[in-house]
């Protein structure tokens, strides 16, 4: 077992239980009723690596919806979402930090602010409008569902950030 | 063949994410079309045991609460008890056979609870080997909480009355005028559920309490729900649309009673027969 496993295993497993066990409780009422969604820093947060992890990682973002979703009885709407977030990863990468980010081998927290933003919002928003989607299924409550993105992807948003700037280590 | 191996070799991030992705779309599609989690949902010995571990700790927040809600349960079916007692019943009972109770309940401990999405459900610690089944009504001392789902071997799913799929048979408690319970995630929050199909003629004022029909063999009659806090007619003018606020508090339910109906498969067999013909 090398280190990085290690780590992500772990990773894997506290982001599924802080979920569930603590985040699934914690309901913001401000216009509305949501839960911030911080598992999928997990997928946000994966090494940036090589092509050949790939499959790997596509295959770990499922992995980890589904636990979402084992939790939380929400048929597969999570597993849906975060496999084509973990899919989509590579193109938004490309799209925010430039063709060649994976020579630079950067790390999410030494890009610049507006980089960051514009990745985190793209990985956020995509998942949450799909979750959001698949959860009310039909078209006719549309505005439910763009209200609820955009208040739950504002919250995830923030509490991403704030993981981030406390783990990342200091240079 | 070579082709198609490299085709696959070339393509195989995308194939594994079209897989995966139709996969877990057929199991969202299978909860919407059949009313039901088949076997994504948290009633297994993994979720239940962590669940378990949560509610064992988090439980200790809520001792007050539950503690007064006991008192007050406690205190109302004594003074039922006291004002019963002096009355004289009648005489002899000659045939005994016919007295068994009718309703049995069980109680349990909900190890998860949720209210925030379209399809809610809730997760308790008593399943098939205590003798609870699908359909079983779920209350409160404070009014209903829905209806069990699904159940494993120790843990029972509840299809929470905030989920889209509900649908309870209702009354105004004055008159018996009854019709039905459901939940739009879209309208209501989870406060609220609205009560359809009461006809114009009823008389509605906002603040009446509204509790169970025992129409269907789930609930009991009589059972609280939670009262008027706003009303409408429909577009065509026969009906109300009732805008109900649970007594129940959703958000924090504790614990649970479960409602076994002895005599249910003897209705479902009787409905059965006249569906049949």
């Amino acid at each position: 077992m090398n280190n990085a496993v290690v780590t992500l295993t772990i990773r894997f497993l506290v982001l599924v239980l802080f979920q569930v066990a603590l985040l699934n409780h914690m309901t913001v009422h401000i216009l509305g009723d949501t839960n911030p969604y911080l598992y999928i820093l997990f997928i946000i947060w994966y090494p940036i690596t090589d092509s050949d992890d790939r499959l790997i990682f596509i295959f770990l973002s499922f992995l980890i919806g589904l636990s979402i979703d084992l939790f939380s009885d929400s048929g597969g709407i999570h597993a849906a979402s975060s496999v084509l977030i973990g899919y989509l990863r590579k193109p938004y990468m490309r799209l925010s930090f430039g063709v060649g980010y994976e020579q630079q081998a950067q790390k999410l927290s030494q890009s610049s602010y507006a980089q960051r933003f514009i990745y985190l919002s793209l990985m956020i928003v995509t998942h949450h409008l799909t979750m959001y989607s698949l959860e009310s299924f039909s078209f006719a409550s549309m505005g439910y569902v763009l209200q609820k993105t955009l208040l739950t992807s504002l919250f995830t948003l923030i509490l991403v950030l704030l993981t981030i700037s406390i783990f990342s280590k200091k240079q | 063949m070579r082709q198609i191996v490299l085709f696959v070799v070339k393509n195989k991030n995308f194939l594994l994410f079209l897989l995966l992705f139709c996969f877990s779309l057929g199991t969202t599609i299978q909860s919407h079309i059949f009313h039901r989690n088949s076997f994504i949902n948290s009633a297994n010995w993994l979720t239940g045991g962590i669940y378990g571990t949560v509610a064992d700790i988090s439980g200790y927040f809520s001792l007050q609460t539950y503690n007064e809600r006991l008192i007050d349960e406690n205190a109302r079916l004594r003074e039922q008890l006291i004002n019963t007692a002096g009355t004289a019943t009648d005489s002899l009972v000659i045939d005994t056979i016919g007295q068994q109770e009718k309703y049995r309940l069980y109680k349990a401990n909900v190890y998860k609870n949720s209210y925030v999405a379209a399809k809610n459900y809730l997760l308790i610690n008593k399943g098939a080997t205590a003798g609870i089944k699908k359909d079983m009504g779920v209350i409160t001392s404070l009014g209903i909480v829905g209806i069990v789902e699904n159940t494993s071997d120790n843990y029972a799913m509840v299809q929470s009355v905030l989920n889209t799929n509900s649908q309870v048979n209702a009354s105004l408690k004055n008159t018996r005028h009854f019709g039905t319970l459901s939940w739009n995630p879209y309208e209501d929050d989870y406060q609220h559920v609205q009560l359809t199909d009461i006809p114009r003629q009823a008389p509605v004022k906002v603040g009446d309490t509204i509790i169970t029909g025992g129409m269907s063999s789930i609930f009991p009659k009589g059972i609280l729900i939670g009262t008027i806090s706003s009303f409408s007619l429909t577009e065509s003018k026969n009906a109300y649309i009732i805008d109900v606020k649970l007594s129940n508090d959703m958000t924090n339910v504790g614990y649970v009673y479960i409602i076994n109906n002895a005599d249910k498969k003897e209705i479902e067999e009787l409905e059965d027969t006249l569906q049949n013909e």
